[in-house]
């Protein structure tokens, strides 16, 4: 069987800016693939090549396994796709609109009512759906653009940046959404949001300057932090500056450092050293509020793979 | 049902939902009404017909039929829906006849409303009315050129107002073409031959043509052709630009 997205060798260039370069990966239904990047790094370009808005220069993607390009329409039956800024007829109605979409999609009569209903109850629009798109909150707009896309119940789901300019319990609903749907189908969302990817990502590739530059679940990217298996220490400054010879010493610890809640030590890749660090702050008699061990943080692989190296933190523009 | 209806649908009723419909109509027929009492002295020429009120349908179309046209693909691109709308099932070409068609929908309701004009002249006299049927006929293929040139050049920019410049002065082109202004610049030096096609691009006088009664086949056809070349430019248009 293939798989639902199979993208190869996906290429794309705007006069000098290489927008997207090189990019494979397979989706299968019940995952839910979080595109994370920086802004410009090519996400939504690479989500356009996907849903047949934009032809590669090279590479072939591949829906359900039907190459895109031999059969563009067909291929855009089982897909659902909300395009970066949530466009939508601004002078119709949530209702309106959802109609125009059901019409295109085939849907006449009850059954047309019925999509409707499921969509706009799924989005949370019941409230608004007389009122003309224009005159909407932002996040109404980007949720009727939502309803849109999942409209005709597609098994394939590409989202530019769903919850961008949602307050956080929208964010939230729409994170709730899309776990609810992702066993029956293959979703491919795009964000700058580190916690977004933690909260619905079955799996993460982050992209920089087009390329791929991490392919993995979120567990295995947060291993790949510096501070991953590193311990924390909450306690009084004086009790860590008493404490840090003893830890440096440790086999296994690769640095102490004070921060500001105590102490941080980052072990030397792959070491288990919460046990070790323990028997030291036990044996010196001092008291400290808290020990654990670190998951290491997405944010910092973030940084490290998408920042070149040699420019500072601040080198660069966008932070995540 | 078929996409191309309910493309159609959706952009018809899009000019009743916002303003433009009804200030285009007012303009369309005030204007009209203006050019055709006042300049064209339609009660002093004692003659019952409808004359000088289709002789200045060119040139109100000229200017009026462009502001209609400019948001049809300028708009799409600037908002960002053309990304909505061609990932949706549907091809650019069915985009782009429904969207044609909508407009031209719309342009024949307001060449409709003129019938008062035809009541006018019934009333006050005994105009032949197969001649002000034919005249009819010849402005509704007639703004539907003119609607093409400028469905097509709307998808040449996502601003509006440059779509509008362009649309216009290509319609000017085809609109003097025929003129004796214009067929004297050439006249010197081009090729008889030449000088005839360009007479015979012009929208004057195949509306002329039409309008006079001469029902004649050759200029139907002229801005049926027309309209399908600039629409065959659209389409490839719309495909080459939409992500720009
Ligand atoms: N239509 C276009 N024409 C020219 N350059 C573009 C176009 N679309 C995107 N780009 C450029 O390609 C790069 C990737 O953009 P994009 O895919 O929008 O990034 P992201 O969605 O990750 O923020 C950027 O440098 C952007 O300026
Ligand atoms: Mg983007």
């Amino acid at each position: 069987m293939a798989a639902m997205i199979e993208v190869e060798g996906l290429c794309k260039r705007f006069g000098s800016i290489q927008a997207v370069v090189d990019v494979s990966f397979k989706v299968e239904r019940g995952e839910v693939l979080g595109f994370l990047g920086p802004n410009g790094a090519g996400k939504s370009t690479a989500m356009r090549m996907i849903t047949g808005f934009l032809e590669p220069d090279s590479g072939t993607v591949r829906l359900e396994g039907v190459d895109i390009q031999d059969q563009p329409i067909a291929s855009r039956q089982n897909l659902g796709y909300m395009p970066e800024g949530a466009p939508s007829y601004h002078e119709m109605t949530p209702l309106g609109f959802l109609g125009f979409i059901a019409g295109i999609r085939g849907f006449s009569g009850s059954e047309a009512e019925d999509r409707i209903a499921t969509a706009t109850q799924q989005t949370q629009l019941g409230s608004v759906l007389y009122q003309p798109i224009d005159t909407l909150s932002r996040g109404f707009k980007r949720r009727v653009a939502l309803a849109q896309a999942l409209l005709h119940d597609p098994e394939i789901l590409v989202l530019d940046e769903p919850t961008d300019g949602l307050d956080p319990n929208q964010k939230h609903e729409v994170r709730t959404l899309i776990q609810e749907m992702a066993p029956r189908k293959a979703i491919i969302i795009s964000t700058h949001i580190l916690e977004e990817v933690d909260a619905v990502c079955s799996r993460a590739i982050i992209i920089a300057h087009g390329r791929i530059v991490a392919d993995g679940t979120p567990d295995e990217l947060e291993s790949r932090s510096d501070r991953h298996m590193g311990v924390s220490i909450t306690a009084t400054r004086e009790t860590c500056q008493q404490l840090m010879a003893g830890i440096n010493a440790l086999d296994g610890v690769a640095e102490a450092e004070l921060d500001s809640r105590g102490l941080f030590v980052k072990p030397v890749r792959g070491s288990d050293i919460l046990d070790p660090v323990r028997v030291v702050v036990g044996q010196s008699g001092l008291s400290v509020a808290d020990i654990r061990v670190e998951r290491g943080r997405l944010e910092d692989v973030f940084r490290a793979v998408t920042i070149p190296s040699g420019t500072g933190p601040s080198g660069t523009g966008d932070r995540p | 049902m078929n996409v191309i209806w309910i493309l159609f649908r959706r952009e018809f009723v899009s000019y009743f939902i916002t303003p433009i419909a009804y200030v285009f109509i007012v303009f369309f027929l005030g204007l009209l009404g203006a050019m055709t009492f006042f300049l064209g002295g339609f009660f002093d020429r004692g003659q019952a017909d409808l004359a000088p009120f289709f002789a200045f349908h060119t040139w109100l179309y000229l200017l009026l039929i462009p502001a209609i046209s400019m948001r049809l693909w300028s708009e799409e691109r600037q908002t960002g829906t053309i990304e909505l709308l061609l990932t949706l099932p549907v091809s650019a070409t069915q985009a782009v006849i429904a969207k044609f068609l909508a407009a031209w929908a719309f342009a024949a309701i307001a060449v409709a409303l003129t019938f008062p004009f035809w009541i006018t002249v019934n009333y006050l006299g005994e105009p032949d009315n197969g001649i002000i049927i034919a005249g009819y006929v010849g402005s509704l293929v007639m703004v539907g050129a003119y609607l093409a040139i400028g469905s097509c050049l709307s998808s040449a920019s996502k601003n509006q107002v440059i779509a509008f410049v362009l649309a216009v002065l290509v319609s000017l082109l085809f609109t003097v073409a025929g003129t004796p202004l214009v067929l004297e610049l050439v006249s010197g030096w081009a090729p008889a031959l030449v000088i005839d096609v360009i007479a015979g691009l012009s929208f004057i006088a195949n509306f002329d043509a039409i309008s006079k009664g001469v029902l004649d086949l050759v200029n139907l056809i002229y801005f049926l052709s027309v309209m399908t070349l600039f629409l065959f430019i659209n389409i490839i248009l719309v495909n080459l630009l939409k992500a720009r």
